[in-house]
């Protein structure tokens, strides 16, 4: 049986080989080169060193873009996670209507990442939106939150964290793992509901906790929709709200300045890389693994 | 007993704070001019279509021709999906071949790549073919098995199928082709189910791509007639903008109801994001 089946093989991988080498490797290689070029998709590519990276330090859109998207992973993240596994929390434990309402909190994450919805926030929160006629029936005249700078970027923090339902979904699937026996031990040495899930459950969900950051962190790099769609493409008001893509997107595809546009991805690529190891090096802080002796 | 039933109501309360916004703008779709700014409430007072009857030409191009070509997209990067991911799951599932290890951690690792390392190359090849402001870079991908993300999701789903039935089917002298077909796939159809569920659903609501490789307004899909809505009239159009909003979402929703089970077991098994 140890005999290969090569031509076969290489016949159901033929597409799959063309895709990795069409549009994967080669582009990966291509932006890297396109990256020390100047590039403007008419005429050939013409060297130019680092000086794309080099310019990084002087365009304020882009420090700006930075300033803004890690804001937004920042602030966004740790709560999205935090309400996730709050309603988890809430929705274990054989509760009935589960299923409803496990549906219930999940379908805004299916129809978020949509304009759709992009264009609901953005009415929402605009002059005469729904937020500032509720705080009117309060006496408070509220402003135009997607287009007052301090606040736009907080209009689409909350649109995030309105989409917790996928790592929701993914602690009930965690929680639902841990033995029945070691809450009944706990309640039996006379821990509360809070007191089992702090030392019970949390700690068993701690592997589910770094995987769903590292997802989350990786998604919010990569946001752009709202964005994009909140500031009808500017990223105004005052580049509050001009997330790293949006400007990448706006270099690239509108000023055609394909070698920076390569340049910020590959920044923004060795960012990520950067930040997913980052959360795994912690991990031996704070994550606990049942089959070892705690964390290690 | 009354604990339970306040948690009861602390979620149902909980899931109407979240599903607010959407009835809201449903209810919007239906009220007439200023009628949306002047309240919170969610029953119109007189409810109109006219929102629906006005905003589905209010481009000119009927939105019946943007909602054909998104459904085009879709419905061609899912049948490119299926096809091309199962070939190649398959092949990593069941065969022995050279540089297997290599290409399945290639695999893996494409799965992580964020798309805008690759966007412009592939612009530029797409502008070279001629193939901007067509359909083809946002379908022929899928024939390539882009998505490794779905063969990754379809050898695990593989691997938990007895080998033996591979063997007993060998006995019978088929092939790997016919083992493929007459085996592999029936047994696979909940993995190509929720592959084909997934890819509908994010490229129904893509945007990116569409933005970039799309110009003319007569190959617009949804989401980028909503956006040239968006830019194109100011306040007083926003009960059509609504409407219009309203409609693009039916077909995700619709896929949600019906398939609520498989999508979310699908998040909660693999971490699908969604």
């Amino acid at each position: 049986m140890k005999r290969k089946e090569n031509s076969v093989a290489y016949l159901f991988l033929a597409p799959w080989l063309a895709g990795l080498v069409l549009l994967t490797a080669g582009p990966i290689l291509g932006s890297l080169y396109l990256s020390f070029t100047d590039f403007d998709l008419l005429t050939a590519p013409r060297w130019a060193g680092l000086d794309n990276y080099r310019r990084f330090a002087s365009d304020p859109h882009l420090l700006n873009s930075l300033r803004v998207t890690t804001v937004y992973v920042l602030v966004s993240v740790p709560l999205v996670i935090a309400a996730a596994l709050v309603m988890a929390a809430l929705l274990s434990g054989g509760r009935r209507g589960l299923g409803a309402y496990r549906s219930a909190y999940y379908l805004p994450s299916i129809l978020g990442g949509s304009v759709a919805v992009s264009i609901m926030w953005r009415q929402i929160f605009g002059d005469d939106g729904l937020v500032n006629w509720v705080l009117a029936k309060f006496g408070i005249i509220g402003p135009s939150w997607i287009s007052t700078p301090e606040y736009a970027i907080y209009t689409l923090v909350l649109l995030h964290v309105w989409q917790f339902g996928s790592p929701m979904l993914i602690f009930l699937a965690g929680m639902k793992q841990i033995p029945q026996e070691l809450h009944e031990a706990a309640t039996v040495d006379g821990a509360g509901p809070l007191r089992r899930f702090t030392k019970v459950t949390l700690p068993l969900l701690t592997p589910l906790i770094l995987f769903n950051v590292v997802l989350q962190l990786i998604n919010s790099f990569k946001a752009f929709t709202p964005a994009f769609i909140i500031s009808g493409g500017t990223g105004g008001p005052a580049d509050a709200t001009l997330f790293y893509t949006l400007y990448l997107y706006q270099e690239g595809f509108a000023n055609f300045r394909m070698g920076y546009a390569s340049a910020m991805a590959w920044a923004l690529l060795i960012v990520i890389a950067l930040s997913t190891i980052g959360a795994f090096a912690t991990s031996r802080y704070w994550v606990y693994y049942a089959d070892l002796e705690g964390p290690r | 007993m009354t604990r339970r039933f306040s948690i009861h109501l602390l979620l149902i309360g909980g899931v109407l704070v979240m599903l607010y916004p959407l009835l809201w703008m449903v209810s919007g779709s239906f009220k007439a001019g200023e009628e949306i700014f002047d309240g919170a409430h969610l029953w119109p007072t007189r409810a109109t279509l006219n929102n629906y009857r006005d905003g589905w030409v209010a481009l000119g191009v009927g939105f019946g021709e943007f909602f054909g070509n998104s459904a085009v997209i879709a419905v061609a990067a899912v049948a490119g999906n299926v096809v091309s991911c199962s070939m190649a799951a398959y092949a990593f599932a069941r065969l022995r071949f050279t540089l297997k290890r290599l290409w399945f951690a290639a695999m893996l690792a494409s799965i992580m790549l964020p798309i805008h390392v690759l966007i412009v190359p592939q612009y530029t090849l797409f502008h070279r073919l001629g193939w901007i402001d067509t359909f083809l870079p946002l379908i022929v991908p899928k024939f390539l098995a882009v998505d490794g993300f779905f063969i990754f999701l379809m050898v695990q789903f593989i691997r938990s199928l007895p080998p033996e039935l591979d063997d007993a089917a060998r006995i019978d002298g088929c092939g790997p082709m016919q083992i493929y077909l007459r085996i592999i796939l029936p047994l696979m159809a909940p993995a190509l189910v929720t592959t084909a569920i997934f890819t509908f659903i994010w490229t129904w609501d893509d945007f990116f791509g569409q933005l970039i490789y799309l110009n003319d307004i007569a190959r617009y899909t949804v989401p980028l007639a909503l956006r040239a809505f968006l830019d194109s009239s100011g306040e007083s159009s926003w009960g059509q903008m609504l409407a219009m909003a309203t409609l693009s979402l039916i077909p995700v929703l619709a896929f949600f109801l019906v398939f609520q089970r498989r999508i979310t077991d699908g998040i909660s098994t693999t971490g699908l994001r969604g």
